[in-house]
């Protein structure tokens, strides 16, 4: 798609299209290739073409649509809507309408965005590759033997395919900037706590964090100004409005210091790839060659980043899921007595992952074990946020790879779940640290599947963090 | 190196968690958990004692509100989605004893 979001909230804003010619272009692109890519759970046709009447007849009667009037965005099926199926890609939630929306809903609603549908994810956002699906595994657009990510691939193939312009993630480990990475778009996370958490089914509460996917730097820019906010549904909301990036996008890095992970280069941890380490250096060098000021910097406790993430991830998960138990929504099995219900009820539901983060949520927050695990993994946590303070003293934002290969086979990864969480190992430091960080496309590999460059920044950094990404952006043109 | 976990304990906290496991997924969970747990040694093994622990990324305290009632969410539509109800509230199977 070579129109971005942008110009077609522009063309819909001045009159020269209709939202409905818009969303109809989009459901023309869902029909001929959505049997292939399998990026949603539900294509929402009627209520977009609704939603987009209603855009049109604002912009005829001279009213203000918003920002984002008549742009077709993809949502991922782990937020809220209300009375439309949300499943979080679960069997435990089948048939389950939500009596509410989500706060991101409600805000992109009021920006003028059309949800075309929601997208497929790994069951509860536990994955990165989207395999792990009640509803089937997402394919790659860019070739479909191989995964797009996860876990928000159905919302990064959607807009890697044109089946939306804008889509809406979710990242508690990675989960938007690995699919981002794997599908050649631009994937944020913002900091914890500046996108609302209302209406999103909670994974790990203290790492999950809402985010824009798009084409392109300006237009995530533009989602993240739509989402991010205080909201006083959510008591981990930070009580400051979006950061204003889109306007500082064009301010370049001339003199911004720029630090590159020693541990996360390809020499310190193993496992990234030669063509990814040869892309990020090529990033590195074109923001050097746009004036930053450029160097290594060590951030020696990442490399705990990902034991503590999956003794932390799962101890949430444990208690959040436990919400699951066939009394008050989704799936119920019959049981003798209640206990008996429950168990029946979550038996069935759960997929195997599902029920293996659980457990060993279970276990590291279990008595005997809660020192060593969990405990433990909190303290490291600290060691990170230390780490990344003392770095942010001479840098203003990091740079990593976002993903250590390029996206890989269907299939691949599944058997061993040790070495699909290795996929995370360069985007779960931010989310340990709260901190924003957003992938870039920034070439191909060796197998001509694209490789994304993570830009990170400290708490509220985004500014930085967005102007080092279009300065990416723009050196690869 | 000995396992991390026993198949014992696996069926232990599976019975936490409310979920019934079988033999057969007793062993792979057992495997799985135990390679993930090996990879948890690092941090398991780390000295840390001088450490403060992190419970959440950014910090606030006592979020407060003015005690004002406010719309919630619709008792009727609520119910609506629950697995089965009865005069206005979730029902059931027995809580305690055989059904």
């Amino acid at each position: 798609m070579t129109e971005t979001a942008l110009s077609l909230a522009a063309a819909v804003r001045n009159g020269d299209r209709t939202a409905r010619s818009v969303v109809e272009e989009h459901l023309t692109a869902i029909e001929a290739r959505e049997g292939d890519i399998n990026a949603f759970n539900l294509v929402m046709t009627d209520s977009a073409l609704a939603q987009a009447d209603a855009v049109d007849a604002q912009v005829a009667a001279g009213e203000d649509p918003g920002p984002l009037a008549g742009v077709p965005l993809a949502l991922k099926d782990n937020m809220c809507t209300r009375g439309v199926a949300t499943t979080a890609s679960s069997k435990i939630l089948e048939g389950w309408e939500p009596p509410y929306n989500a706060t991101v809903v409600d805000r992109l609603a009021t920006a003028g965005a059309i949800t075309m549908g929601k997208t497929n994810l790994d069951e509860f956002a536990m994955g990165s590759s989207t395999e792990n699906s009640a509803f089937g595994v997402t394919h790659n657009p860019l070739n479909l033997d191989v995964v797009p990510g996860g876990s928000s691939g159905g919302s990064a193939a959607a807009v890697a395919a044109g089946f939306a312009s804008l889509g809406i993630g979710s990242d508690t480990g990675g989960s938007i900037r690995q699919p981002a990475s794997f599908c050649g778009v631009v994937g944020v996370k913002p900091t914890y706590g500046t996108v609302s958490r209302y209406g999103l089914l909670a994974f790990a509460s203290s790492l999950d964090q809402v985010g824009p996917l798009a084409n392109n730097v300006a237009d995530a820019a533009a989602l993240y100004e739509a989402i991010a906010g205080h909201d006083h549904m959510d008591s981990t909301s930070i009580p400051l409005p979006a950061l204003p990036v889109s306007s500082e996008l064009d301010h370049g890095v001339e003199g911004m210091r720029i630090g590159v992970i020693s541990e996360l280069d390809g020499s310190g941890i193993e496992g990234i790839s030669a063509d990814v380490q040869a892309r990020t250096r090529a990033a590195v060098d074109a923001l050097a060659a746009a004036g930053a000021i450029v160097d290594q910097v060590s951030v020696p406790s990442v490399v705990y980043g990902l034991s503590a993430y999956y003794l932390i991830a799962p101890a949430e998960a444990s208690s959040n899921l436990s919400r699951y138990d066939g009394v008050r929504y989704g799936l119920r099995e019959d049981g003798a007595n209640n206990e008996a219900m429950n168990i029946a009820s979550r038996t069935a539901g759960f997929g195997d992952e599902v029920k293996r983060r659980i457990m060993l949520g279970t276990y590291a927050l279990s008595a005997g074990y809660y020192d060593a695990y969990y405990g433990k993994a909190q303290k490291v946590r600290t060691l990170i946020i230390d780490d990344f303070a003392a770095a942010y003293e001479n840098f203003d934002v990091l740079v990593t790879p976002t993903a250590p290969t390029t996206a890989f086979e269907i299939g691949a990864k599944t058997e061993d779940p040790m070495t699909m969480y290795v996929n995370d190992i360069c985007t779960i430091p931010s989310n340990l640290a709260g901190h924003p960080a957003m992938s870039v496309p920034y070439g191909v590999g060796d197998d001509g599947l694209p490789i994304g460059v993570q830009v990170l920044a400290p708490l509220l950094g985004e500014v930085a963090m967005f102007r080092a990404g279009a300065a990416l952006e723009r050196s690869l043109v | 190196m000995s396992s991390p976990i026993s198949r014992e304990d696996v069926a232990h906290i599976a019975s936490l968690a409310r979920l019934s496991v079988t033999e057969e997924e007793l062993d792979l969970f057992t495997g799985q958990l135990a390679d993930i747990l090996d990879h948890a040694a690092d941090v398991e093994s780390l000295d840390a004692h001088d450490v403060a622990p992190t419970h959440h990324p950014y910090p606030m305290t006592n979020v407060l509100r003015a005690d004002v009632v406010r719309p919630s969410l619709d008792r009727e539509e609520v119910l609506s989605q629950a697995p089965s109800t009865e005069s206005g509230q979730f029902r059931v199977p027995p809580v305690l004893g055989e059904a």
